[in-house]
């Protein structure tokens, strides 16, 4: 395999991980708080949706940007309603809310701009644009540093590098705040912080919401940075692979980062891997679309090591005598 | 003493719930310029309102009476399974293995062996994650979830690149053989000289899920597995002390959801399509989670629910085809109707309890 | 002295003392339709000992959980230091100076004991200024108070005495001057209580006012001051605790004289029915419960087992019950019991003539959604009788169920009932006839009384005796030291995963099982 080879992969290993990455933390903030959250997915597709509608609609990226934002927000606040404030089951409610954005973003879509459920392509002003880090084109040059400077380190959309960005911040968040050792209390023992004078319920609120904005940072990418626009289900189980991810990291950020990568190196990898000969088996490319479940089944079954998630997760608080 | 009498438990709350979310869609159809009366005359028309309608709205019914018991079956073990799609498509595919291999002489012949070959490979596709989460304590919800996707893949790969693939760029099949077609409705009823649509889907795969519902309600009240799964769903503690196992239970339960959920190949794959098709599941595991929820996990409130969604889905593609209303409307209902009656059902159901307390409290 | 004049002197007395730490005026609080706490008044007086004590489910939690801002009251005032206090949650009675130790404990088990202590206590939005605060108060906490707890040890590595130290301190760190303690002896060992009273007496020296809530009349006439009496969610009695004495105590809290005595005949041996050799028992963590216990029960007998909860005992009952593994030998009638196999589980045990009323009827014994009919074929959905070719049948159940509830006196004798609609007696006389109507060789019983009002526990004492007298054995395991004497034809004290000695009612008495029970050997003692 060339190097330029190479570096495309990488390059596009990290472009496809951002999304993952954002859903992932997303994930993490919810469940590390004891709410446990399939509904990624449809948070990102809503966010996705919105940011291009919006964006096509103003021209403006940025309020795109926002857009997508509330819609994701919305969605987590209603998972909020269903899983905190009536102590609905967390599963189901992240199910519907699946569905919820599934549906909504084909049917408004559709009325809005008559594409079958598509957003116009977006041009311009309407997506995020690539950065330019300084002297990439001059390094560029250089032989072998040149290109993983110029390429995979430069050249990215700001969401990007806010992405990489919110995996040290999450760590220092999650571990060397007062916040966030709340926060991972009320995942682990909702009762300890109950009797300690912090409200349950606040906290619990403030770890979907931030979970919302991660997912909405995701989607927004996922229409405006990666892609041009909306399609029907574009984030084809983007949602699901976060959640994998989320497990195959045991809910730590820097482990997110690295499961993140490894899944969007799969995924970047695939057109160069299929059909291709290894050790004498052809690999097929469904294969290699299935491989980040397969993973996460083998890290479930306590294959590789074991994966506990916050013990206090998946069900509501209820005070008790 | 309980709050509310059982009737408000089964019929009312679910009933609000359900008109909830059909003014929540009422709602959305007018914001996008439609006339939701309009909207719901279609519907009804579309799928009532001859035997075509008629023919499909039941074939959609018998999918999620399928998918809703598959659901329910685990529900009642408390056990969440999700993974109904890629149970439905592993089904599909054991389905048409069959068919493809061996030649029948009759469809009265094949559909038997049918019933058990899907039931077998929808089964085996639940075992993994059975297995997994009774023994290793992995969470079956996200294998389930793990194990839709590996399935559509497995799919894909045998519809792309397999022996079964039928020459041509769609993924799917070689046709199965006509002497295997099930009859449908008009086969059925032509002889007792009623009339019914001769290209509605609806086939005799409608009483097998109509006996599935029968069967759901003998084995879990009358036998002693349905007694030691509901036992074991409604508190684990108990169930150790009476002598049930939660391994074996928690896998046989997963081993009949899946095997309902795979028989839903013998409706859409054998009875419809008649060749399998990548995508044929149109997402039918995942209405049994509404069908189930409606339904209360009982097989009566399945069938009703079932008949619920074939209407919604029926009338839904009516929809799209006279309003331009798009039918991802059905999945906002499906939405919305998992969400009332599963995950916001306190929302509703606390202020019909303070009702009934209210009530209660004047009559003393 | 009766306790109206006493309670007339506390009032006259309260008139020129320094206002109470504590004081309730009118406290009401309902649940639906039950009434926990009906119009209470107490006072607290500063540094003192407290104890409030009642049965279970007197509402003695549910007035501490108003105190401490968990629920709020219906009616009534809380003045603290004399002053009108509102306390609508947990954090304003932190700010009144209020701490609480739960009966179960409120701690993030993989949190270190510095972390579990700064929760909700930081002193900024960074962690760590707020962590090496904790730790400096921390030591000074521990010596000056006997409460030493590493504070870098994650919780779930604590001994449960220890993992109470850290509640203790939670409430200290937070300047605490009122600490209520909720049941606190009901996990330690006799020796971690007397380490907790001598924490709580240095306390009440520094100036700190304690109420201590237990069932325990022993606790209280060792430890409080003062002492007041709840029953049936009412405030029946304060009394000064050297004024007073168990008995009266008693009576205050069940509202008449309570029969300690079970009246039965002596015990006609018969042949051995259980032989238990070098029995051992390793939990799902790895922790050996039970080590290499052996004994005996004969058929006619009951075999009290005695011991602080936590001990092995429910380990024990695990294994001869069916689903717990163990190692050694146990003979049933002379057959060897397969203790780790495909035999092992509790289903066939019933066939092997061993019937089980659990320790904790709500989690095992029944199931609280299914109906009473329901619950009597639990365990027994495979006998004949309840089955026709490969259906149940469910009304020769409800039938039976009918007559069981008929001789037991179950009320209301409904089948169709939910077991959550019965009373806490009621329930258990659903098990204990489903059990005892068996015909078991061998009864295994845990807790036969826990939560169960006075009239059923004389019933369910007598069903206990009739079954011995019938030439049955009996295994009875409980943490209620009079049951075990009034019942008990020969008594084990478990500590520890051990079998302390075995002894004869009649030849010994409280003071020597409750050393036993700390692990003490008698023999020189």
């Amino acid at each position: 395999m060339d190097y330029g080879l190479i570096i495309q992969i990488l390059d596009s290993t990290l472009r496809l991980a951002t999304p993952l990455l954002l859903a992932c933390l997303a994930g993490m903030f919810s469940e590390r708080a004891g709410v446990f959250d399939i509904g990624l997915e449809g948070k990102m597709l809503a966010a996705a949706f919105l940011s291009a509608a919006v964006a096509a609609a103003t021209g403006s990226v940025w309020l795109g940007l926002l857009a997508g934002i509330a819609a994701s927000l919305a969605l987590a606040l209603l998972h909020g309603v269903a899983s905190i404030t009536f102590r609905g089951d967390q599963l189901i409610s992240g199910v519907a809310i699946n569905f919820l954005a599934a549906g909504l973003t084909v049917i408004v879509g559709q009325a809005w701009f008559s594409l079958g459920g598509r957003t116009p392509p977006l041009s311009g002003e309407g997506r995020f644009s690539e950065i330019e880090w300084p002297l990439a084109g001059i390094i560029n040059d250089i032989p072998v540093a040149g290109p993983i400077y110029a390429d995979i380190i430069s050249g990215h959309t700001i969401l990007v590098y806010v992405a990489l960005l919110a995996v040290p911040l999450s760590w220092f968040v999650l571990f060397r705040t007062r916040y966030g050792l709340r926060l991972r209390a009320v995942g682990e023992n909702p009762g300890a912080v109950d009797t300690a004078g912090i409200s349950v319920t606040r906290l619990r609120y403030g770890a979907v919401l931030i979970c919302g904005l991660l997912c909405g940072l995701a989607g927004a990418y996922l229409a405006t940075g990666l892609a041009a626009g909306f399609v029907k289900e574009m984030t084809a189980g983007r949602g699901f692979i976060a959640l994998a991810a989320l497990i195959f990291a045991k809910w730590r950020p820097w482990h997110a980062l690295g499961a993140c990568l490894l899944f969007g190196f799969l995924d970047a990898s695939a057109p160069f891997l299929e059909n291709k000969d290894v050790l004498g088996v052809t690999i097929v490319p469904q294969f290699i679309q299935a491989l980040p479940y397969m993973l996460t089944v083998f890290i479930l079954a306590g294959f590789i090591g074991r994966a506990d998630p916050p013990r206090a997760g998946g069900a509501a608080y209820v005070k008790e005598r | 003493m309980d709050t509310m009498p059982k009737w408000a438990d089964i019929v009312l709350i679910p009933l609000i719930n359900l008109l909830i979310a059909f003014f929540l869609s009422g709602l959305v159809i007018w914001a996008i310029g439609k006339d939701p009366f309009e909207a719901i005359r279609t519907m009804v028309a579309g799928a009532f309102g001859s035997t075509d309608g008629v023919g499909y709205t039941l074939y959609y019914t018998t999918n999620f009476i399928f998918t809703g018991l598959a659901v329910a079956v685990a529900s009642r073990a408390a056990l969440f399974n999700i993974g109904g799609e890629g149970q439905v498509m592993l089904g599909g595919l054991g389905l048409t293995l069959l068919l493809l291999t061996v030649d029948f002489p009759h469809w009265a012949i094949a559909l038997p062996v049918a019933v058990i070959t899907s039931a077998a490979f929808g089964a085996g596709w639940a075992f993994v994650p059975a297995y997994l989460a009774a023994k290793r304590g992995s969470h079956i919800v996200v294998t389930t979830i793990m194990f839709n996707f590996i399935a559509f893949s497995l799919l894909g790969y045998m519809l792309v690149s397999s022996w079964i693939k039928k020459p041509g760029g769609v993924p799917e099949s070689l046709d199965f053989a006509e002497t295997v077609h099930l009859p449908n409705f008009h086969d059925i009823l032509a002889p007792l000289g009623i009339e019914f649509s001769k290209h509605a889907p609806a086939n005799i795969s409608f009483f097998i899920a109509v006996a599935c519902c029968v069967l759901f309600f003998v084995v879990m009240w009358h036998t002693q597995l349905g007694t030691a799964i509901r036992q074991f769903g409604k508190s684990e503690g108990a169930a150790i002390y009476a002598g049930v196992s939660p391994v074996k239970i928690t896998i046989i339960a997963m081993m009949i959801s899946g095997g309902l959920a795979g028989l839903m190949a013998v409706n859409a794959t054998m009875g419809e399509a008649e060749r399998l098709i990548l995508g044929f599941s149109e997402g039918a595991g995942f209405i049994g989670i509404a069908v189930a929820l409606m339904g209360r996990n009982h097989p009566f409130g399945i069938f009703l629910a079932a008949v619920l969604f074939g209407f919604l889905y029926q009338g839904g593609s009516e929809l799209s085809l006279w309003m331009g209303i798009p039918r991802e409307l059905v999945i906002v209902i499906q939405a919305l109707v998992i969400l009332l009656t599963g995950a916001l059902d306190n929302m509703v159901r606390m202020p019909v309890e303070r009702l009934f307390l209210h009530f209660r409290k004047g009559a003393n | 002295m009766s306790v109206e004049t006493q309670k007339g002197r506390q009032d006259t007395a309260a008139l020129t003392a320094p206002a109470p730490a504590i004081e309730l005026r009118g406290i009401s609080k309902s649940f639906g339709p039950v009434q926990a706490n009906k119009d209470i008044a107490i006072k607290v007086a500063k540094g003192t000992i407290h104890g409030i004590i009642g049965e279970n489910g007197a509402g003695k939690s549910t007035l501490m959980s108003i105190l401490y801002g968990f629920y709020k009251a219906d009616k009534g005032e809380i003045l603290i230091n004399g002053d009108h206090t509102d306390i609508p949650d947990s954090q304003a009675a932190i700010a009144a100076g209020i701490g609480m130790v739960f009966q179960h404990f409120k701690l993030v088990e993989n949190f270190t004991v510095l972390e579990n202590v700064v929760l909700g206590a930081e002193s900024g939005p960074m962690l760590r200024p707020s962590l090496s605060k904790a730790r400096k108060l921390l030591t000074q906490l521990s010596d000056e108070y006997e409460l030493s707890v590493d504070p870098d040890a994650k919780i779930e590595d604590l001994s449960v005495g220890h993992q109470q130290r850290v509640e203790i301190l939670k409430a200290l760190y937070r300047q605490a001057d009122i600490l209520i303690l909720d049941e606190p002896t009901g996990v330690l060992t006799p020796a971690e209580a007397d380490h907790l009273f001598r924490i709580l007496e240095g306390l009440r020296a520094q100036g700190k006012t304690i109420i201590l809530i237990t069932h325990k009349l022993r606790e209280i006439m060792e430890i409080t001051d003062t002492v007041s009496v709840m029953r049936r969610g009412q405030m029946t009695a304060t009394v000064k605790t050297a004024e007073t004495n168990p008995e009266q105590l008693a009576e205050l809290m069940v509202g008449r004289k309570v029969l300690l005595q079970v009246d039965k005949a002596p015990a006609k041996l018969g042949d051995p029915i259980l032989e238990v050799e070098n029995l051992s028992v390793v939990d799902g963590d790895g922790v050996e419960r039970v080590k290499g216990i052996n004994f005996n029960v004969r058929a006619g007998e009951i075999l009290g087992i005695a011991g602080v909860s936590g001990n092995g005992q429910s380990e024990l009952l695990e294994v001869l019950a069916g689903y717990g593994k163990g190692t050694g030998t146990i003979r049933m009638n002379g057959d060897t019991l397969d203790l780790t196999g495909t035999k092992s589980d509790a289903k066939t045990r019933r066939k092997q003539g061993i019937a089980h009323v659990p320790e904790d009827r709500h989690a095992e014994g029944l199931i609280l959604d299914f109906e009473a009919w329901e619950n009597t074929a639990l365990g027994y959905i495979d006998d004949p009788a309840y089955n026709r070719g490969l259906l149940m049948d469910n009304a020769a159940i409800r039938k039976d169920t009918e007559e069981k509830m008929e001789r037991f006196d179950v009320r209301p004798p409904n089948p169709r009932l939910a077991a959550k609609n019965f009373s806490g007696g009621n329930q258990q006389k659903i098990v204990l006839a489903r059990e005892i109507e068996r015909n078991p060789d061998l009864l295994l019983i845990g807790q036969p009384t826990r939560g169960v009002d006075i009239g059923a526990i004389e019933f369910i004492h007598k069903q206990i005796v009739a079954l011995r007298d019938q030439g049955k054995a009996i295994i009875l395991v409980s943490v209620e030291l009079e049951e075990i004497f009034s019942l008990s034809d020969r008594i084990a004290v478990m500590f520890d995963g051990h079998i302390m000695g075995e002894r004869n009612p009649a030849d010994t008495d409280e003071k020597e099982l409750g050393l036993l029970m700390a692990g003490m050997t008698t023999e020189g003692a």
